[in-house]
């Protein structure tokens, strides 16, 4: 306390904040926010492999490409970025068109698309560009859209969500849909409108289950209602993963000692289930802490939204932080058994690299968003 | 854009920000949900949670259902369940298991393919599972690691059950076989269902009837001692028994139907008229199911399959053949129903048969001809140049839509799998099938059954059946249902405008067989009960105009088929049969025969003893 209110280090601590947030157009506090988050899943990973440092340092590293990105994205004043939101739409629907042909002929599913140089999703990659899209695009006409706006809308969602679910890349296309329907939502698609989509899913559902489906994908969707009714297969894993997670009660059983983690009763435990590993070593307290962590970032992502400047940049900040927030509680859910295992990592602590870039673009673009208001016009 | 000054940018700014209000208590709705769910698992549940993962030294087992049993409408048992044992490791209890594996093969054989599926086996399964090592083991074997288990932890004997075919080859193609669910099959199974140990029904009822005969997948969960081994059964849910299952069919009329096929290649089907009940169903030769339940190695399978006769194939759902003459009962009823043909008109049957400007001349199978003929002598002789002629008026499409509705190139939905539904050609059939057109010579061929024409066994005797009810279809089937009603049949019911006609095709196959010049007099003498009968002698081979058919001068396996179709008692038919010997020669010496043993053995010996013993389900 002494030291912080010293003059000199008030000043250092001056000097320090004008460069984060007016240089590098970072946000101080979504900043913190990530890198406790980081910080946490390196503990996390390190304890989900078994005590190996090997692996968290990769994690480290992708973590760490992950901010470079990020400072990139902040640079680009949202105004610079609107123009190109069709360009990229169209790119990279071009792009997933080819994985999808190329699949074709590879035989079998493909998500990667080789480009000589460089190796890319550019499924991942529409995970933004498709809200920077609806953002662009219903940022043209007033709001709330019209019908056939919002019509279009759909169309715009429709079209790199079937083709990813093409792929097929199921957990992927859910990303992307719940992206692009953010948006959507906040430019205020009417209730009606909401409630006739409502409608219309529920009518087909019950089709899609008895002509769309294999007696297998059925019995997957059961498997879900009802993990005991297949103990030893997909149940499983969702029955270990509730085991960990209850058995860690609410202190946990600490860290390094999840029984249910180091035993190897959980499935894919550095990736989609890493949640469990988590809750069973630090119990209910940890599980509310990190919660609350989420909860702070996605609040001040919405608040960021809440402040913008223009349409386009409340649409692209709202649809970026709806989307984090679909990730985060479709895998909490997930795991928890309260939804069906879609495969979706856990943002910030899951292992594994490709949806981290997009991630933390995205949160460049929501800092950029907020760095680069022009503070006259409040 | 250009409206751009009329928007109203500060209402749109509120619009979207209400909206992010509603999103952040959206957030918040959801994290309390999870919050929710989250203290239900570790706070409120903890103690069961906590239990589990503390004791979490549980082996999870499949307990495999026993199957349905299957017997015939007597009750006598067709399939049943009877213990075996295998060998099964957990891997997890085991230290060196190739070590293992290499004094394992001392004491009992593994084959190659063995060691390969148990190493497969144990790749997708977790390491406290147990993995089956080897099917059906010998009683010396059990008897040998009974001596030796306690050198190997983690080696179990495990009892469980496997199919038996009491009869075993009799009735084969009907009952079918199980065997080990293969990888594509248990992709695309009800994984809750089946695992990499379970059995499934590969052919016949055993497949069709696969849902049922299957029942429910059991677990037991274990608990093992810190090294493994199990201490006690800590949960069990009890398998569900498939469902028992009774056919229509008839076992002694079905060993009857057998040793009437002697050594012949071919099929034989009776059904019961009235309902489409399948009382026998050959086909020959035969394989013994027994033999593939504990799977058979690949080359041995691949013998089977291929052995000359491909005693796997069902004929009698499977075979097509052109049915030949058979069919001239159904295309003459045709021809009379359509006024191409009057009922007393005659014809001079001079032995061929010439259309204008085709130089190909069609002869009938007596030389020199039947003379002045009508309509009952042409089927009870079985005159071909009738036939011509009346295709000749009728055209293929006219007899292409009778025919269809007797059944002919429509598979009838009996519930044995692979059935085939034979082809009955037509103009529209050829353009699309060959991209032909069809020509009129043609057209005669298929009036005599043959050309392009070609029917399955079981069609046949379905058509018979609908005959001996004059018009009114039936549902082929095996499976005894417990209501009285039998399947509902795919066929439409024919209505005659001239009721009469059918009596006079059904005399028309009396007379075949009790006329003094009926093809198949031979079986008529001294019955009491008239049959009504049709011969058929289907050429493999097409001869040259000039050609002469002769049997001895021809290689067996194309030698002509022999067929026969018939019903009994003729005023009252209570059993319809088809027969199909593949090369057989004629149908009168060959066919009739086998099928007048059959419809004696039921009428006279079976028949009445069957309605006593039938088992209520």
């Amino acid at each position: 306390m002494s030291l912080a209110s010293s003059p000199i280090n008030q000043t250092a601590r001056a000097a320090s904040t004008h460069l984060i947030q007016r240089v590098l157009h970072l946000d101080m506090l979504l900043l913190t926010l990530l890198a406790l988050l980081a910080g946490i899943g390196v503990v996390v990973l390190y304890s989900a492999f078994g005590g190996e440092i090997e692996p968290v340092k990769g994690h480290i590293i992708r973590v760490g490409l992950g901010l470079v990105i990020m400072t990139v994205f902040a640079q680009i004043p949202p105004a610079r970025l609107a123009p190109w939101a069709p360009v990229l739409f169209g790119i990279i629907l071009v792009f997933l068109i080819a994985v999808l042909v190329m699949g074709q002929f590879g035989g079998g599913a493909r998500r990667w698309l080789d480009l000589g140089i460089v190796q890319f999703q550019p499924s991942e990659i529409m995970k933004l560009a498709l809200p920077l899209m609806m953002a662009w695009f219903l940022a043209r006409t007033p709001i709330p859209p019209t019908f056939r706006i919002t019509a279009a809308g759909l169309l715009l969602i429709a079209i790199p969500v079937g083709l990813i679910g093409l792929q097929p890349d199921l957990g992927t296309a859910l990303v992307v849909g719940a992206a692009g329907a953010s948006v959507l939502f906040l430019a205020g698609l009417r209730w009606r409108y909401l409630l006739l989509l409502f409608g219309l899913i529920a009518a087909i559902a019950p089709v899609f289950w008895v002509f769309g489906m294999q007696a297998y994908q059925r019995a997957r969707v059961l498997t879900f209602l009802d993990p005991n009714r297949d103990p030893l297969g997909a149940g499983y894993n969702i029955i270990q993963s509730q085991i960990a997670i209850g058995s860690g009660g609410l202190f946990g059983k600490g860290w390094l000692n999840g029984t249910q983690a180091h035993l190897d009763f959980i499935p894919e435990r550095h990736t989609d289930f890493v949640f469990s590993v988590f809750a069973e070593e630090f119990g209910f307290l940890g599980v509310i802490a990190l919660m609350t962590l989420y909860l702070a970032i996605i609040c001040r992502g919405l608040w960021i939204a809440y402040q913008a400047q223009d349409n386009f940049s409340r649409l692209l900040a709202g649809g970026i932080t709806m989307t984090f927030l679909v990730y985060c509680f479709v895998n909490m859910g997930m795991v928890s058994g309260v939804l069906p295992v879609v495969g979706l990592p856990l943002p910030l602590i899951s292992y594994g690299g490709s949806s981290i870039v997009t991630l933390m673009a995205g949160f460049g673009i929501l800092m950029a968003i907020h760095s680069h208001r022009r503070m006259w016009s409040t | 854009m250009k409206l751009d000054f009329l928007r109203n940018f500060a209402e749109e700014r509120r619009w979207v920000q209400g909206r992010i209000i509603l999103v952040i208590c959206l957030a918040l709705v959801v994290a309390a949900v999870l919050v929710g769910r989250m203290a239900t698992l570790q706070l409120v549940e903890y103690d069961r949670y906590s239990a589990r993962s503390q004791d979490n030294r549980i082996r999870l087992a499949p307990i495999d259902p026993p199957r349905g049993i299957i017997t015939d409408r007597r009750g006598q048992v067709l399939a049943e369940n009877r213990p075996a044992f295998n060998l099964i490791i957990v891997p997890e209890q085991v230290n060196d298991i190739d070590n293992l594996l290499q004094q394992l093969g001392g004491i009992v054989e593994l084959t190659p393919k063995d060691l390969e599926r148990f190493h497969q086996a144990r790749a997708n399964s977790r390491s406290f599972q147990e993995v089956t090592l080897k099917f059906d083991l010998t009683d010396i074997e059990v008897a040998r690691l009974a001596n030796d288990r306690h050198r190997f932890p983690g080696v179990e004997v495990q009892p469980h059950l496997t199919r038996h075919y009491p009869f075993g080859a009799s009735a084969s193609h009907v009952i079918g076989y199980v065997s080990r669910i293969n990888e594509e099959e248990l992709r695309d199974s009800d994984r809750t269902r089946y695992r990499n140990a379970s059995i499934v029904g590969k052919t016949g009822i055993e497949k069709a009837y696969e849902d049922r005969l299957h029942g429910r997948l059991g677990i037991a969960q274990i608990e093992t001692n810190a090294t493994g081994r199990p201490l006690q059964v800590l949960h069990q849910d009890l398998p569900q028994s498939g469902e028992d299952i009774q056919l229509t069919l008839d076992m002694e009329l079905q060993q009857a139907a057998e040793a009437a096929l002697e050594n012949w290649r071919g099929a034989i089907i009776a059904l019961e008229p009235q309902t489409g009940a399948v009382l026998a169903l050959a086909s020959q030769p035969v394989f013994n199911p027994n033999q593939m339940v504990s799977g058979l190695d690949q080359a041995t399978f691949q013998a089977l399959a291929n052995a000359p006769g491909q005693p796997l194939f069902n004929r009698a759902v499977s075979g097509r053949y052109p049915p030949g003459s058979v069919t001239k009962p159904f295309l003459g009823l045709a021809g009379l129903a359509t006024e191409n043909m009057g009922i007393n008109e005659t014809l001079n049957c001079t032995g061929t048969y010439n259309l204008p400007n085709v130089s190909r001349t069609w002869r009938d199978w007596r030389p020199g001809g039947h003379g002045r003929i009508g309509f009952t002598q042409s089927v009870a002789q079985s005159c071909d140049i009738y036939f011509y002629e009346l295709a000749h008026r009728m055209g293929i499409d006219l007899m292409h839509e009778w025919m269809t509705q007797f059944g002919f190139g429509q598979a009838t939905g009996v519930d044995l799998p692979s059935e085939r539904p034979g082809i009955m050609p037509s103009t529209e059939w050829k353009q699309s099938r060959l991209g032909e057109v069809w020509f009129p010579g043609e057209t005669l061929n298929v009036g005599i059954g043959q050309g392009f024409m070609l029917s399955t066994p079981v069609q046949l005797a379905a058509a018979a059946s609908m005959m001996a009810n004059r018009g009114r279809p039936i549902q082929p089937h095996l499976l005894l249902s417990d209501d009285a009603a039998p399947p509902t049949p795919q066929l439409e019911p024919l209505t005659l405008e001239d009721e009469r006609l059918w009596q006079l095709a059904i005399d028309s196959m009396v007379e075949t067989v009790h006329g003094r010049l009926g093809t198949a007099r031979a079986i008529g003498a001294d019955l009491p009960y008239e049959i009504a009968g049709k011969t058929g002698t289907s050429q493999v081979i097409g001869l040259g105009p000039d050609e002469e058919y002769d049997e001895d001068a021809i290689a067996e396996q194309f030698r002509d088929h022999a067929v026969f179709i018939a019903f009994a008692p003729a005023d009252d038919p209570r059993i319809a049969v088809a027969v199909l010997v593949e090369n057989g020669g004629s149908g009168s010496s060959t066919a009739a025969p086998m099928a007048a043993s059959v419809i004696d053995t039921w009428l006279t010996h079976l028949e009445e003893t069957n309605e006593l013993s039938l088992q209520p389900n």
